[in-house]
């Protein structure tokens, strides 16, 4: 893996031999930032993020210095912030690797956010799959309220931040921010209505800034070296850098920081040193289970935000998986159904049973007793899961469906055993 | 807006995964419900509603270690299924079985987040990665063994 020097052109400078200390992370500067944000503005802090750039990295890219605003200027007796360590996109690792290598960097920017936004009293959720960052975060968290980063009167402040750890239960759906919050309130993890959104009306129906992993680890450093610093990193559409999971059929995968502006035929050749000995690139999927099938043609496609946004390529939380020649596109899909399947909350029936039909579809392609009928009713689902879904699972779900149908539509054709309309589906 | 979530709410989630960490068999039973609405004064249909939800608590028996195969993508690719075979060939269950001496459950999970070293499984608090069939009854071994010596 790359990124092990302390290098100016990276926020994160992961070294994966090392596990850092507190000590050594003030050596390097750490908690500098939490000292000099805690002596200016509120929205002195908020308007360097607003500069920055920064964008959410959990998937939804919504600018993290409007987010951080809202919450500061909402009416609310108390206010909370939420970090969004529920990684729970198949394919993302990201997150972990923060959480486990450098703890204290996340908190002093979960610490400096809940400064800006006005937040005393937050969560730090995290996925049930992860009990060992749990116990780094844990220790990490006792060992900041010591040494005064954390608790009451934050290095002498009038600022204090009470910050406990909620574990999940195993449920994907709740990293969405609305079920992430009736999840800590106890409740099923369900998405809701929006708005109102939680920067207004969140947990316990106080305004609550819910940010991801890698977002709130990029804010010491912008904080640290500045707005200008940050936005010399990427590019002019796409700020600072991206943490990409690389897995697959790829000879070196991991975790990778890599600039905006990094083609993703870079991030699978050069980064991941390309596919394995004999074998070649078939289809890359960009974004994890929410997100889409490339062809091996366009991966010179740019990582940022507005190049992707044209390309229909998301980004999500940064997963890149490599399918080389052996692979089957309709087991991949199948497989993306059967985890979504897995996890509709069953709220609303296009995502309830419009996976449930797609799941009955592919195995019907998969033992090759299709019928072109049932690709049409396939495509017809599909567009009606994205379209009506009631919140972005199912939405997302029909994003491997519809990019497989126009970019590997042969292999659907091929599984076609006869052109008889199909029988009614029970 | 108002809010109808009462003070207790917030623990619910915690006080069910706390429970069911001290089973013997890891899951939670009717009394155990029945005594955890009792407790944060809630209904045993509101307890229930939550806990069936959650794919990491279980309403039914099961072994002492829960082996947790992923399932998704990465891992299938990565020769998923193989591993899963060896496993029910070793101890003679499928997913969602328990042994019969109580000492292992099998199930399935979607993404551990391991998907660096796929194929990936965990074994109670334990992930193990870059996995072979012959590698993982080696690492099962070692759990029956730990048994035998306790």
């Amino acid at each position: 893996m790359n990124n092990s020097a302390q290098n100016d052109k990276y926020v994160f400078n992961f070294n994966f031999d090392e596990y850092l200390d507190i000590e050594t992370y003030k050596q390097r500067g750490g908690f500098s930032a939490l000292e000099s944000a805690l002596k200016e503005e509120q929205d002195n802090v908020i308007k360097k993020i607003k500069q920055s750039g920064l964008k959410g990295r959990g998937g939804a890219a919504f600018p993290s210095g409007i987010k951080l605003e809202m919450v500061n200027r909402a009416e609310g007796a108390e206010k909370y912030i939420i970090c969004n360590a529920d990684e729970g996109e198949p394919g993302t690792f990201k997150d972990r690797f923060i959480m486990t290598h450098i703890p204290y960097q996340l908190l002093e920017g979960i610490t400096i956010a809940a400064y800006a936004a006005g937040a005393e009293k937050g969560f730090l959720y995290i996925r049930h799959e992860y009990p060992k960052p749990r116990k780094r975060m844990e220790q990490a968290i006792k060992e900041l309220e010591e040494a005064g980063y954390l608790g009451k009167n934050i290095l002498g402040s009038n600022f204090s931040l009470e910050l406990q750890i909620f574990s999940g239960a195993g449920s994907y759906l709740c990293g969405e921010e609305t079920a992430l919050l009736a999840s800590i309130e106890g409740k099923k993890g369900r998405p809701q209505i929006k708005p109102p959104f939680p920067t207004q009306s969140g947990y316990k129906g106080f305004p609550t800034l819910i940010h991801n992993v890698e977002t709130l680890t990029n804010i010491p450093k912008i904080i640290e070296k500045g707005p200008e610093w940050y936005t010399s990193l990427g590019t002019d559409d796409s700020h600072g850098t991206k943490l990409i999971s690389l897995s697959g059929d790829v000879k070196n995968r991991g975790l990778y920081e890599v600039p905006f502006g990094t083609s993703f035929h870079e991030i699978i050749y050069e980064y991941g040193g390309g596919p394995l000995e004999g074998h070649t690139v078939k289809a890359v999927n960009i974004g994890g289970a929410s997100g889409v099938l490339v062809p091996p043609d366009r991966l010179h496609v740019s990582l940022e935000y507005g190049t992707c946004a044209e390309e229909e390529i998301t980004i999500g939380s940064g997963a890149v998986f490599v399918l080389d020649e052996r692979r089957d596109i309709l087991d991949n899909v199948h497989n993306r159904v059967r985890f979504f399947l897995h996890e509709s909350c069953g709220k609303c029936t296009p995502c309830r049973e419009g996976l449930r039909q797609a799941n009955i579809l592919l195995e019907r392609f998969r033992n090759a007793e299709a019928s072109y009928n049932d690709l049409e009713k396939l495509e017809r689902y599909t567009r009606v899961m994205q379209d009506a879904s009631f919140c972005g699972l199912g939405q997302a779900a029909g994003n491997s469906l519809k990019t497989s149908f126009h970019y590997y539509r042969d292999e659907y054709i091929s599984k076609i055993r006869n052109e008889e309309p199909a029988e009614v589906i029970a | 807006m108002t809010s109808k979530i009462n003070v207790q709410d917030k623990s619910l989630l915690p006080t069910l995964l706390k429970k069911q960490k001290d089973s013997p068999f890891n899951f939670l039973s009717e009394d155990d419900v029945n005594s955890i609405a009792k407790e944060l004064k809630l209904s045993r249909s509101r307890v229930y509603s939550t806990a069936s939800f959650y794919s990491e608590i279980s309403l039914s028996p099961r072994g002492k270690h829960i082996i947790r195969v992923c399932c998704n993508a990465p891992c299938e690719n990565a020769g998923k299924e193989a591993i899963r075979e060896a496993i029910t060939k070793e101890l003679g269950i499928e997913i969602d079985e328990t042994t019969e001496d109580k000492l292992f459950t099998l199930e399935s999970v979607n993404c551990l987040g391991a998907c660096f070293m796929s194929p990936a499984m965990r074994i109670d608090d334990e992930i193990y990665g870059n996995l072979t069939p012959e590698e993982t009854v080696k690492i099962l071994n070692t759990y029956k063994k730990e048994h035998v010596d306790e």
